[in-house]
């Protein structure tokens, strides 16, 4: 028996908004019915903000229940705060999910990731959509696991290990042929190889974003783990004006912890021509 | 929790009164190691051989040093298999896609040892093909291995046509039976049905959970699983868990006199279940078709819904069931028995198991019957499925 939370309970008990909406303006899908679950969920937006949410999930009980309080986290919420959420939030509202029943919550993102996909407004331009405009590419065959979805799921939920990855994503999980592939992509993001590939032409503001994104998902984390963080300052083409924060700031190790480890990260993912400036 | 109706008697049994009585003295005055020279363990040497008695004639074995106890089926079957093996010069076994992790797994595991495994195939029955493994049989098949009654289906598979098979193509290899989910379903008649070795588990007859046997004939070899002292005439080293042993032999002898209950009342009950089921709920489906079954065991998809919140759901209601969803398992894939049956993806995620004992009454198949309808409708509500759904009503309806 897994140890659901009580919220999950609640939302598997008694699920809210289910249903269609008929005239919905952006529709988005996620799992199929050969892979064991799929969730539909349906918006009507209006002012750029989303008005109503519907859902309905062939699935488990985390399933039902990430889906049902994805519904209640998005109504009221403007179009750009819902882009911001991720699995891990959808995860923490249900105060927490068992590890294998984590791809679950991963598939409320990406529905909702699908719905804005197919979702087309006038005048409305994601920075977010123009810059995921790669082709993405299929890891895992059995459960339809794109490249994309892996490393998204990696990114937002510090993921080290395949085994986390089959939890977050169900890549991996049955046949077993792609662990390979899924660990390539650890180790590539880890090593900052992904991120490198197609830097050539960048505005300032994609710039911005992607040192922003490596700092966030990639340094961030690993100082928080002792208690310290690191704020993004300012960015003069390629020099990276950072402060330290926290138990990192004062800290006797600080100037080595940032000439290592935070350059060493950026280098990888950036390339080596940047500098890293301290702001104290 | 207030209400129980346990229909999850696959998994594991509850533990017969008269069972747990026979064996109390065991754990409290009666402690002497039965291989001790003194008066006070002849007492429990004396328990030992009459359970072992009492296996022997629940099994229809010909002697009673036949009898191995172990510690569960799947030590039974580790120990059956693993032993044969070592004492065979041949390479090749044959075993079916739909046996138990606990069997499955020890022949994934000899095929990385050298072994070439061989596994039939079953029709959307879950009945298996027997023409396959007569044309698989060869020269250097040391050990054919079919359980008697599958746990997810309850199909029966023919065991004594199966023998015949293997001995009119060699007469050399050996044939191990798990009989772990047959045993107190119906008749076991070892020499009858030609079979050579043969595992039970008792906590799946109202034994507790712990103990198990091993029926292996005098004409087969076997070598130890466990090395050490002599009991189980140096079978199964270990001192022999007397308790447990008295309470098999009890649960045994029980299941013998039950049987017919089993075949005649717990039959009507499941069937009951099954016919109620299926007349108030349209997207359900008998899983095995028309095959022959123990009688105990109904399988159950429910369409374009999934397994594991139905068995949510039904726990708040107080039942038991299980469910071969992949969901339940944290396996990510449905179950490997309802795969090789090719049932279809839009029922293999929401099949539930119902498995009766002969404690189930009527009073609880009723109450199933009547519950289920809402709870599956619920679930339904909320499938993405609805056009397809609609479309499985009015096929229903038009019938």
């Amino acid at each position: 028996m897994w140890d659901y939370s009580e919220k999950v309970m609640d939302h598997y008990r008694n699920p809210r908004n289910v249903g269609t909406i008929e005239d919905a303006d952006a529709v988005g899908t996620a799992g199929s019915l050969v892979c064991g679950d799929q969730l539909k969920i349906y918006l009507k937006i209006k002012d750029n903000i989303v008005t109503d949410a519907k859902f309905q999930t062939f699935g488990c009980g985390s399933a039902v229940a990430s889906s049902s309080i994805l519904t209640e986290m998005i109504i009221g919420k403007s179009i750009d705060e819902v882009k911001k959420i991720t699995n891990k939030d959808i995860a923490d509202q249900l105060d927490g999910l068992p590890p294998e029943k984590m791809h679950c919550s991963v598939m409320g993102y990406e529905a909702l990731e699908d719905a804005f996909k197919n979702y087309e407004k006038d005048g409305y331009v994601s920075l977010e959509d123009v810059k995921n405009e790669t082709e993405e590419k299929m890891i895992c065959t059995c459960f339809q696991v794109t490249d994309k979805v892996i490393l998204d799921a990696i990114k937002t939920n510090n993921l080290k290990t395949v085994e986390e990855v089959t939890n977050y994503t169900k890549a991996g999980g049955a046949c077993g042929r792609c662990k390979g592939e899924i660990q390539k992509i650890i180790d590539n993001y880890y090593n900052g190889v992904t991120e490198v590939k197609k830097e050539e032409k960048l505005t300032p503001t994609q710039w911005i974003l992607k040192v922003n994104n490596v700092i966030e998902s990639q340094i961030s984390p690993e100082l928080n783990k002792d208690g310290g963080d690191i704020e993004l300052v300012d960015i003069k083409d390629k020099d990276i004006y950072v402060k330290l924060r926290g138990m990192c700031s004062g800290c006797k190790n600080s100037t080595i912890t940032l000439k290592v480890f935070v350059e060493s990260t950026l280098k990888h993912a950036l390339g080596d021509d940047i500098n890293v400036i301290e702001v104290k | 929790m207030d209400k129980l109706v346990y229909l999850d008697n696959n998994a594991t049994t509850k533990v017969d009164e008269k069972v747990l009585e026979e064996m109390m003295p065991y754990f409290k005055e009666e402690y002497a190691n039965p291989s001790s020279m003194y008066d006070f363990s002849k007492k429990s040497s004396h328990a030992i051989r009459e359970a072992r008695g009492k296996l022997k004639d629940f099994l229809g074995a010909k002697d009673e040093r036949e009898i191995i106890f172990t510690s569960c089926g799947s030590e039974s079957a580790n120990t059956a298999i693993r032993g044969v093996l070592a004492n065979s010069k041949k390479r090749h076994i044959i075993t079916t896609k739909i046996e138990h992790p606990c069997v499955l797994n020890v022949y994934k595991y000899l095929e990385k040892q050298g072994y070439k495994v061989d596994y039939i195939g079953v029709n959307s029955n879950g009945e298996l093909n027997t023409d396959e493994l007569s044309h698989l049989i060869n020269d250097d098949t040391a050990l054919v291995s079919v359980m008697w009654a599958n746990n997810e289906t309850g199909v029966i598979n023919p065991i004594k046509e199966i023998s015949q098979i293997i001995k009119s193509k060699n007469q050399e290899t050996k044939f191990f039976v798990d009989g772990v989910q047959a045993a107190g379903k119906v008749p076991i008649n070892v020499v009858d049905c030609g079979v050579d070795m043969l595992g039970i588990s008792g906590h799946k007859l109202h034994a507790p959970k712990g103990i198990g046997a091993l029926y292996v004939n005098s004409k087969t070899m076997i070598s130890p699983l466990i090395i050490g002292g002599h009991q189980e005439r140096g079978k199964r080293a270990g001192t022999e868990n007397v308790p447990y042993i008295v309470g098999l032999g009890k649960a045994a002898e029980l299941a013998t006199d039950n049987l017919k209950y089993e075949m005649t009342e717990v039959a009507r009950l499941r069937d009951k279940l099954e016919k109620g089921i299926l007349h108030n709920i349209y997207n359900a489906r008998v899983n095995t078709g028309l095959a022959k079954r123990v009688p105990n065991t109904t399988n159950i998809g429910f369409e374009y819904i999934e397994g594991e919140l139905i068995l949510l759901h039904l726990s708040d209601l107080g039942i038991c069931a299980s469910s071969g969803s992949a969901c339940t398992s944290g396996s990510l894939e449905p179950s490997h028995v309802l795969r090789a049956m090719n049932v279809p993806f839009t029922a293999i995620h929401g099949s539930i198991r119902w498995s009766l004992s002969r404690f189930t009454t009527e009073d609880e198949i009723d109450y199933v019957i009547e519950k289920l309808p809402k709870v599956i409708d619920d679930i339904t509500k909320i499938s993405p499925y609805q056009a397809e759904l609609k479309a499985l009503k009015e096929l229903k309806l038009a019938k």
